[in-house]
């Protein structure tokens, strides 16, 4: 029974990561329709400012103080890729609105520029990470059943940039302004919006949340150039599964993705539970094109 | 109405693909020539006039690693190393009272480019020889290569044996120096029931074969076995696997990233080395950087080489490297059987009066060398190194600690001819 628990828990888990890692493509891809393949990239460099952060404490602030560190690298990696996507969407994306194949192209090649960036600067071979004492560990439910402290941290963490982005989103002037400008961007200009600055706005908050994504895979994998690799197309899933457009959406792609690739993979191998949960979603695109959750609005048409 | 909206930004448009095409391309080209650059000129200084082409006073020998793709992580510590020794022996006069200059390419991770970068340095520069290749994968695509235009390649990593191909020295170990000694050893100290966990290519599957023959030879008993692909990241399902078999060992032949993510959250599930022996054959001092010392302490690995390895050459060759490339840089078996390689090789031209490939190849034959892991010997029948097998344990400081070597080199076998038990495996290849 423990073994159900825990794979239980897992596939949530599990989910969780994907959405924390798709959250900011939901917004790039899903609400701007940027086929952003530096997203990963963007994710890389969130890792990395968590690593610097680390450096930063070790070398300049008091030992007692190490195991506070991650709470500020949050909001560092947040900045970083905030910034870089900023610097991103000012000088490269706005440029490529409305042409999905160029700007894949473009941010494609930006990948890969980040990424030999990264190698330049901390070299090629993996960086290493030390997890703050307080997420060590983890919480015993029963015997056989421990739920580690870190992947409950990225449970509460994922529910918090969901409820931020909910709220911003729907509750506040900017994000008004942000849905009006996707929906209807002509529209929304001749109301009197800046929607070069909503544009702006937007593509770096998506990179923002990839930031967030960046810091919270330092605590369970590996830190190189690399890692936007392993996590790009996972992100791009969950986005296309749950429908392009919708946050809720992203939520439950994360879920669908999240709990049948724990099942497959417990009952079969990771390689075959990999094939299994891409015939899944192949078949489910064929029988609801538009995902999860479509999106209702003649802009998409 | 969208109609309007694009072909107002229609006019941008050229421009902004221009730039960013030309953004990619300039910054692109610049990242990918960094390294080699960077790392090429310290050794091409004092042989500054030989520049390329002119090899009348210079040896031109080929390098080609992967200096970027996801590779990189491992491979360009390695090539350090190579530059490093033909640094040294530049210093020392060079071979044959020639300066030696080393050709860099990238094999960027790709299989088919590090053939297409093979067959240009053989065809197009005329290397004298080839110090190059991390994967398996990377060797299987250039062994064409070298047998067609009988060139000549030094391959610096362990891999799984059955291969032995006349254009080829491996200076690493094969399965009998570092997975079978390794297995041996697991069961008569640590216990019979073992999982074996790989990733999923040629290296790990062939590696559990051999291991699976074995354990039924010496009384093991196979709790299970596990691949994920290259880069998987999520390993919870699978220790939640292992965690029901009850293992007393788990044989990791994970390669590269996924490493970092299996123990991290093997440690999160609160499973240590006291709980679970764990033994891997890709996890090295450099790996153990990335992973974190606190995560690894007290897991196994088995290698020919660490950099705690206690001779006198190996502590020149660790404060060498160190000086050369930073304090906080460490060595690691393949980057150690890297630099044998090129000394191996120089060794050998000396010996020949030559660099023509049938030349120095019977000159290598039983060539003996004291490298940082102590004596070793070329095997003039296949090709490898007598190489002395170690098992260490990671300590807090992230470096290992000795707990069993076999004491002398041992003879390369990449066939498994002198195992009984073997004897189905090889037939197969």
């Amino acid at each position: 029974m423990d073994v159900f628990w825990l794979q239980l828990f897992n596939g949530i888990s599990v989910s969780s990561i994907l959405l924390l890692i798709a959250l900011g493509l939901a917004v790039t891809f899903g609400q701007m329709n940027v086929i952003n393949m530096a997203h990963g990239e963007l994710i890389m460099v969130g890792a990395y400012a968590t690593y610097m952060t680390q450096k930063l404490f070790q070398s300049y602030l008091p030992a007692s103080w190490f195991s506070q560190y991650f709470l500020l690298s949050i909001a560092a990696s947040f900045a970083a890729a905030f910034l870089i996507g900023l610097l991103l969407e000012k000088t490269l994306i706005r440029f490529l609105y409305g042409r999905p194949l160029d700007s894949l192209l473009a941010t494609w090649g930006v990948g890969l520029v980040l990424q030999q960036l990264a190698r330049s600067i901390f070299g090629a071979p993996n960086v290493g990470v030390k997890s703050p004492s307080w997420l060590e560990g983890g919480l015993s439910v029963t015997q056989g059943l421990v739920l580690p402290y870190k992947r409950l941290f990225i449970l509460a963490l994922v529910a918090v940039c969901l409820l931020a982005m909910f709220l911003y989103i729907y509750r506040t002037t900017a994000g008004r302004r942000m849905r009006a400008v996707m929906q209807n961007r002509d529209m929304a200009a001749c109301l009197g919006i800046s929607t070069r600055r909503v544009d702006s706005l937007t593509f770096a908050i998506g990179s923002g949340l990839a930031g967030i994504a960046g810091c919270a895979l330092t605590l369970i994998g590996p830190i190189g150039p690399t890692i936007g690799t392993y996590y790009i197309v996972d992100a791009f899933m969950v986005v296309v599964l749950g429908g392009v457009g919708k946050l809720v959406g992203t939520v439950f792609g994360a879920l669908g993705i999240g709990m049948t690739n724990t099942l497959f993979e417990y009952w079969t191998t990771a390689s075959l539970g990999k094939v299994l949960v891409f015939l899944c979603i192949v078949a489910f695109l064929q029988w609801k094109p538009k995902g999860f959750v479509a999106m209702r609005t003649r802009s998409l048409d | 109405m969208r109609q309007t909206g694009t072909k107002i930004k229609k006019r941008h448009m050229g421009k902004g693909l221009l730039a960013a095409v030309s953004l990619a391309l300039v910054l692109g080209g610049c990242g990918q020539n960094e390294p080699a650059a960077g790392s090429a000129s310290p050794a091409a200084s004092p042989a500054a006039g030989a520049s390329s082409g002119e090899s009348g006073d210079g040896i031109k020998v080929g390098i080609l690693h992967s200096l970027s793709g996801t590779m990189a992580i491992s491979e360009v510590s390695v090539k350090d190393a190579e530059m490093m020794a033909i640094d040294e022996i530049n210093a020392k006069g060079g071979v044959l009272g020639k300066k030696l200059i080393p050709v860099v390419e990238d094999g960027a991770s790709d299989w088919p480019t590090f053939a297409e970068k093979a067959r240009k340095l053989l065809s197009e520069d005329k290397v004298a020889t080839v110090f190059g290749g991390w994967t398996s994968a990377s060797r299987k695509a250039m062994l064409p290569v070298f047998e067609e235009l009988n060139g000549l390649l030094w391959y610096p990593v362990q891999y799984e044996g059955l291969e032995s191909s006349p254009n080829i020295f491996y200076t690493g170990a094969t399965t009998n120096q570092q997975i079978v000694p390794a297995v041996s050893w697991l069961l008569e100290n640590r216990g019979k029931k073992m999982y074996l966990l790989g990733s999923d290519y040629v290296f790990p599957r062939t590696a559990n074969k051999i291991i699976k023959a074995q354990l039924a030879a010496e009384g093991g008993e196979l709790a299970g076995e596990e691949y994920t692909p290259l880069g998987h990241t999520d390993y919870t399902t699978i220790i939640s696997k292992i965690k029901a078999a009850k293992p007393d060992i788990v044989f990791n032949t994970l390669n590269g990233d996924s490493n970092v993510a299996f123990f991290k959250q093997l440690k999160d599930a609160g499973i240590s080395a006291a709980d679970l022996t764990t033994l891997s054959v890709s996890v090295a001092e450099e790996e153990i950087r990335g992973i974190g010392a606190d995560v690894l302490e007290g897991h196994l690995a088995a290698w020919n080489y660490y950099q705690t390895t206690d001779t006198p050459e190996n502590k020149t060759f660790v404060e060498a490297y160190k000086a050369k490339y930073g304090a906080d840089r460490v060595t690691a078996d393949p980057i150690e059987a890297g630099y044998d390689a090129v000394y191996l090789w120089a060794a050998a031209v000396e010996k020949a009066g030559s660099t023509d490939v049938a030349a120095v190849k019977e000159a290598a034959k039983e060539l003996e060398w004291d490298a940082p892991e102590g004596k070793v010997k070329i095997d003039g029948e296949t090709q490898h190194l007598y190489k002395t097998v170690r098992i260490g344990e990671v300590q807090a400081d992230g470096q290992f600690k000795e707990v069993w070597s076999s004491g002398e080199p041992v003879k390369p076998d990449p066939y498994l001819k002198t195992y009984a038990w073997a004897s189905g495996l090889s037939s197969g290849s």
